[in-house]
């Protein structure tokens, strides 16, 4: 499994707002002041950095050696480690917020770390890419391939995305295990919100990710 | 057989050695009879003295001091001439101006552990109740009552909380031992290749070097310097055995391979025709011309002793409960005598205790030894751990990060 951070990838440059990009920043504002936030999958520290900037006591879980070494070498408190694997020795609500930031569709569970996400945190922030942006829709209908766009370039062979999901997906994998959002924004390629007041449809439709503010939702619905 | 060599001359510097045992050529803290040292075996060991060396300025503030503790066979000359070897101090990779620790910046302090043989008290002092060398009389230590005897040295040195501690192997688990025992003290914590708790494979080959050091003939039930005997061939087998542990097979490939020594065929006999051979004969031999045996059997005894988690209901997060000290923990991919597993164990266990720590294990073929090269990943790594503790600590930072 390779956790990927970052999108977008290769080919596309995510838009930025100063020197931070336009998607962590709208992470970043779902956050209060002064909470505890784990970020799992967290690259080489970016948005941990952002973070720590508005006084966010922030701790990272990357999988590659590489970005974890270069987190440590920011000063960040990131440690060496697997979604599916290392969030059980986590303890109950131990964070405010727990991130996870493309990253669910390279899980091997994706359901259990959703599960995991919120027993950590009291709330989690998850961003996803959607299979379900016209892109992907038009290259299955019209060209019968498997996807690949600008931010998922690898072959069906060699991804590390092994569950990939829709918005639609999502959102009824969230109310299947009691989960509430609380906010929920779908970005353009480039990382900029679409804009709001549109039918889940037309998220599901033009949003390449979607990004969820989810809490636990009440006993028994 | 007259082809078999010894595998070592008698030490060549072991009067200056000797020496060193009861008066150091480094700064010494005495402590009398009204300060005893309480040793984890139930001995109050009085009196007694911990020899140590400092670099750097303490700040007006007393907040700028970092405790470097030493390994099995290191001593408080972290970062000047060995007096005894001659040779650079253990850690000048990591300790000097320009280096991680910096003492431009901060005050660094190594003490000789309790139990060690360079001028703080261990076996191979002189008993002040026979006025004979302590030998095996001397009570056992553990890693706690290392730690016992560096925080009443620093008590001395009139520092309240450290800004770090910091060490790798047996000083890792000092650092850790600190952490765990004054948590309050230590604001920081670097903890290098080290474990938790020693594992069986490292008290076995342990206990391999120590039955080396006894069937010494030499060794005299521990009586040699009474006896004016030198028992520097068990003391030189468990140091080859200890030193191969400190390596990867993929390092003595890389730097010895198969290749002969001085000569281009096998002799057919057991001469060290392999470079390897020689090399660990080089080791074994400038080994014990500045250790002491005795003082090898007490240090890794209290390494073999070492089990945090048995001190907390074998609960490795009971022990970091609430702690504050900020952690990083390090660990090498070659390194076999600490592999990663254990440094991950402790990660897991700080992060269940909400600890703020940071982890990095560094691709090195090094093995265990990798800690005390020159391994620019892994000291980029402790630069900027010291950096951003540094800034949370308020220490002035104005030159910035190189």
């Amino acid at each position: 499994m390779n956790i990927q951070h970052t999108l977008p990838l290769q080919g596309v440059t995510p838009e930025r707002t100063g020197s931070y990009r336009t998607d962590h920043l709208l992470v970043a504002d779902m956050v209060r002041a002064g909470s505890r936030v784990l970020d799992v999958g967290c690259g080489d520290g970016e948005l941990l950095q952002l973070l720590e900037t508005r006084g966010i006591d922030g701790r990272g879980i990357e999988l590659s050696r590489e970005g974890v070494n270069r987190c440590v070498a920011k000063g960040l408190a990131v440690v060496q480690g697997d979604a599916d694997t290392d969030l059980v020795n986590y303890p109950d609500d131990a964070f405010d917020y727990v991130i996870l930031s493309q990253t669910l569709q390279a899980t091997r569970q994706p359901r259990v770390v959703l599960e995991n996400l919120l027993r950590i945190g009291q709330r989690a922030i998850v961003s996803f890419p959607n299979f379900g942006f016209w892109k992907m829709r038009l290259q299955l209908l019209i060209g019968g391939h498997m996807p690949r766009t600008e931010n998922l370039p690898a072959t069906w062979y060699d991804t590390s995305n092994i569950h990939f999901c829709t918005i639609k997906d999502f959102v009824e994998l969230c109310g299947e295990i009691n989960v509430k959002m609380e906010r929920a924004v779908a970005l353009d390629l480039y990382g900029r919100p679409v804009p709001l007041n549109l039918p889940w449809w037309v998220w599901n439709m033009f949003g390449e990710q979607g990004v969820f503010l989810l809490s636990r939702g009440t006993k028994g619905k | 057989m007259s082809n078999v060599r010894p595998i070592t001359s008698p030490p060549i510097h072991s009067d200056d050695r000797a020496h060193e045992t009861d008066h150091p050529s480094s700064l010494v803290a005495k402590f009398g009879m009204d300060q005893p040292l309480k040793l984890d075996c139930g001995v109050d060991l009085a009196p007694f003295q911990i020899a140590y060396q400092t670099y750097g300025e303490l700040n007006a503030d007393r907040s700028n001091a970092i405790l470097v503790c030493h390994a099995l066979t290191g001593d408080q000359h972290v970062n000047n001439i060995h007096p005894v070897t001659g040779k650079g101090g253990w850690w000048d990779t990591m300790v000097g101006v320009g280096k991680p620790l910096d003492p431009s910046k901060y005050f660094i302090i190594c003490s000789n552990v309790i139990g060690g043989c360079m001028g703080s008290t261990g076996p191979a002092s002189i008993n002040p109740a026979t006025a004979k060398v302590w030998g095996l009389d001397f009570p056992i230590i553990t890693i706690p009552d290392m730690v016992r005897a560096q925080a009443m040295l620093i008590d001395r040195l009139g520092i309240t909380t450290l800004f770090c501690v910091v060490g790798g192997s047996m000083g890792g688990m000092q650092a850790l031992q600190w952490t765990a025992a004054y948590p309050e003290r230590v604001f920081s914590t670097l903890a290098i290749a080290c474990s938790t708790r020693h594992s069986a494979q490292n008290i076995a080959f342990h206990e391999l070097g120590r039955q080396a050091v006894m069937a010494d003939p030499d060794w005299r039930g521990g009586r040699y310097v009474d006896e004016d005997t030198h028992p520097h061939r068990g003391l030189a087998v468990a140091r080859m055995a200890a030193h191969i542990t400190y390596l990867s097979d993929a390092a003595l490939h890389r730097k010895f391979g198969r290749r002969m020594q001085d000569r281009e065929l096998p002799t057919f006999s057991f001469d060290a025709d392999f470079q390897v051979e020689s090399y660990l004969r080089y080791q074994g031999s400038s080994f014990v011309e500045r250790f002491d045996s005795n003082s090898y059997l007490y240090l890794t005894r209290a390494m073999d002793y070492f089990d945090i988690a048995g001190d907390h209901d074998g609960v490795l997060a009971k022990a970091f409960t609430g702690i504050k000290t900020r952690f990083c923990v390090v660990s090498f991919t070659s390194d076999w005598l600490f592999p990663t597993s254990e440094s991950r164990a402790l990660v897991h266990a700080l992060n269940a205790s909400s600890a703020r720590v940071s982890f990095a294990e560094i691709e090195t073929d090094r093995g265990h030894d990798a800690f005390l090269l020159d391994v620019p990943e892994f000291l980029d790594i402790v630069r900027a751990f010291l950096h951003s503790a540094g800034k949370a600590r308020g220490l002035n930072d104005s030159d910035g990060q190189s």
